[in-house]
C-alpha cells in the first residue's frame, strides 16, 4: 500500500518536473557541452576525460540547488499531501524520487545522446561512458538526499538555500584543500592509506577517483595513484566504493526521513 | 463527531496549545476564532496531521487518531493554495483521487460545475489566478465526502459570487450531517454559516457554545461586537493572572 503510494506520488511529481524549464535547460547544456567536446577533441576518450570535470562540478551542485528550491516551493503542496491517508515515509520518498529520477534521467540523456549521434569510439570509452554516467546518477542521488535533510531541516528558505550552497563548496572545493594541506604537511609519512579513507569520506572525490582511474592518467598521479588503482581496481575496492557511495545515499535519505517523520508542518 | 482533548503543543519556549478541550458534532459547524497568534492554525494542523501534539487527545467519530487513515475522513482547505506548478488541475484532482484509490462514482465535483472550473481544469496551475486555485482547493476539501471538513480561511481571496457558492457548499454538507471546522477573520460570515463558536486565546479554549448563547450572554446584537467584547475580557484576565 505504502510502496503504491509512494510511486503515486513519484510519478506525477516527475511529470511535474519533467515539464519544467529548468530541467529543460539543464539536459541541453549537458547536450551541447557533450557535442561541442566531441566535436572539438574529435576523439571520445578526451571528450570524456574533459567532461569528467564538467560533471562533478555541475552535477552536485544543480542537484542541491534544485533539491532545495523544489521542496521549499512544494510546502504548501506537501501539506496537502499530508492531510490525505498516507503515511509520511511513502510521501518523503515519493517527492524525493519525483525529483531524483527526472534530474538524473535528463543528465544521462544529455551526455549519451550527442555520443550516440557522433559515434561511440572504441569499447574503452563505451566503458568509460557508462561509468561516468553512473558516477553522475550517483552524484544526483547522493546529492538530491542531502538538499532534502537541509529542506526538511531548516523552515527558512535562504538559511536552506545558503547550507545547500554551503555542502557544495565543502565537498567541491574545501575538502580538496584541507586534504591537499594535510598531505603535504604529512609529506614525510605514508599517507596512501589515510587518503584512501579521505576519499571515501567525500562523494564527489569518490566518483572522481573512481573515472580518473578509467583512463591511463591515473601515472599521473604517482605512488599514490598506483595505490588507488590497485585499490578500486580490484573486486574488493569496488565493493568499497561502490558501498560508499551507497552509504552517502543511504545516510542522508535515512535522516531526512527522520527530520520529514517529526517535522511539524 | 470530533472530540479534542486537553491538547497541548510547544514550538520550543513557546508553548501554542495549553491543553485545548473542544467537540463539534455532526450536522453542525464551528467556528474558530481569536486573535492572531492564538493557535487556530496549529490546533487545525494538530487534527489533520500536520503538527504532531505534545500531549492530549483527539477523537474522530469516537476513535483515537493514530496512523494515517483516519485521515480519509477529513477534508482539508488550506490557507494558501499551491500547487505543483507545471501540472494541470485536471491532473491534480487525479492524483489525489488516484492516491486516495477512490471510485469516481463517489466523488463530490459539485464545485467543479458551480464555479465553472471546467475551462480551467485543461490549463497548467501555475497559469491560474490565486482566486481559481483557491477554488480548486475548495474542490479538493469536498471531493471525497468527508465526515470532516476543515476549512482555514475558506473565502479569503474568492470573489463574491464564489464566496457564496462555498458558503452554501458548506451548508448543505452540515445538512448532509457533516461536521466542519472553519477558521475566518469576517465575523458577518461565520454569523452565517456558523452554529457554534469557539473562542482561542493563549491556547486555551475560552469560549466554546453557540452563537445565540454568545450574543446573549454578551448582550450584543452582532457576532463581532459580542466576539471583541469576550476577547477584551478574556486577555485582560488572562494578563491578570499573569
Amino acid at each position: 500500500m505504502s510502496a503504491r503510494a509512494a510511486t503515486k506520488v513519484a510519478a506525477y511529481q516527475a511529470s511535474n518536473v519533467l515539464r519544467s524549464r529548468w530541467l529543460l535547460a539543464y539536459v541541453g547544456f549537458f547536450a551541447v557541452v557533450t557535442d561541442a567536446l566531441l566535436r572539438f577533441d574529435g576523439d571520445a576518450t578526451r571528450a570524456l576525460l574533459s567532461l569528467v570535470n564538467v560533471v562533478l562540478f555541475v552535477v552536485p551542485l544543480v542537484a542541491l540547488v534544485f533539491g532545495t528550491t523544489y521542496l521549499y516551493d512544494a510546502r504548501e503542496f506537501t501539506e496537502v499531501l499530508l492531510a490525505q491517508p498516507v503515511g509520511r515515509p511513502p510521501l518523503f520518498a515519493g517527492l524525493l524520487l519525483g525529483l531524483a529520477v527526472p534530474l538524473a534521467s535528463g543528465f544521462a540523456a544529455g551526455v549519451a545522446l550527442p555520443f550516440a549521434l557522433h559515434g561511440m569510439g572504441d569499447r574503452a570509452s563505451a566503458a568509460t561512458l557508462a561509468t561516468l554516467v553512473a558516477c553522475g546518477v550517483a552524484l544526483t542521488l547522493v546529492f538530491v538526499s542531502l538538499a532534502f535533510l537541509v529542506a526538511t531541516r531548516s523552515n527558512d528558505k535562504v538559511r536552506g538555500l545558503g547550507a545547500a550552497v554551503g555542502l557544495w563548496l565543502a565537498f567541491g572545493l574545501l575538502y580538496d584543500g584541507a586534504v591537499l594541506l594535510a598531505v603535504a604537511l604529512f609529506s614525510d609519512y605514508p599517507v596512501e592509506r589515510p587518503l584512501l579513507g579521505a576519499m571515501l569520506a567525500n562523494p564527489i572525490d569518490l566518483a572522481r577517483v573512481l573515472l580518473l582511474l578509467r583512463f591511463d592518467v591515473a601515472a599521473l598521479l604517482g605512488y599514490t595513484g598506483a595505490v588507488f588503482a590497485r585499490f578500486f581496481g580490484g573486486t574488493g575496492g569496488a565493493i568499497v566504493a561502490a558501498a560508499a557511495l551507497l552509504g552517502w545515499i543511504v545516510v542522508p535519505v535515512a535522516l531526512g526521513l527522520r527530520a520529514f517523520r517529526r517535522k511539524d508542518f | 463527531m470530533l472530540e479534542i482533548h486537553d491538547l497541548t503543543k510547544r514550538f520550543g519556549a513557546n508553548a501554542v496549545l495549553r491543553g485545548v478541550n473542544l467537540t463539534i458534532a455532526a450536522g453542525r459547524v464551528l467556528a474558530l476564532v481569536g486573535p492572531n497568534g492564538a493557535g487556530k492554525t496549529t490546533l487545525i494542523k494538530s487534527v489533520v496531521g500536520l503538527a504532531r501534539p505534545d500531549g492530549g487527545e483527539i477523537r474522530l467519530g469516537g476513535i483515537p487518531v493514530v496512523g494515517d487513515a483516519y485521515r480519509a475522513g477529513i477534508g482539508y482547505m488550506s490557507q494558501i493554495a499551491r500547487f505543483p506548478e507545471n501540472l494541470t488541475a485536471a491532473e491534480l484532482l487525479a492524483m489525489l483521487v488516484d492516491l486516495r484509490g477512490a471510485a469516481a462514482s463517489d466523488l463530490d465535483e459539485e464545485l467543479v460545475e458551480r464555479f465553472a472550473l471546467a475551462p480551467h481544469l485543461r490549463k497548467p496551475l501555475r497559469a491560474l489566478s490565486g482566486g481559481t486555485r483557491q477554488k480548486v482547493n475548495a474542490v479538493l476539501a469536498f471531493l471525497f465526502r468527508p465526515d470532516l471538513l476543515i476549512l482555514d480561511e475558506p473565502t479569503a481571496g474568492l470573489d463574491p459570487v464564489s464566496s457564496a457558492i462555498l458558503k452554501d457548499k458548506v451548508l448543505a454538507a452540515r445538512g448532509a450531517g457533516r461536521a466542519v471546522l472553519l477558521t475566518s477573520h469576517v465575523m458577518a460570515e461565520i454569523e452565517e454559516m456558523a452554529d457554534d463558536v469557539a473562542l482561542l486565546v493563549e491556547g486555551r479554549v475560552s469560549f466554546a457554545g453557540p452563537v445565540d448563547t454568545l450574543l446573549r450572554s454578551t448582550g450584543q446584537p452582532r457576532l463581532e461586537r459580542a466576539v471583541a467584547k469576550l476577547l477584551i475580557e478574556r486577555v485582560d484576565d488572562v494578563q491578570e493572572a499573569a
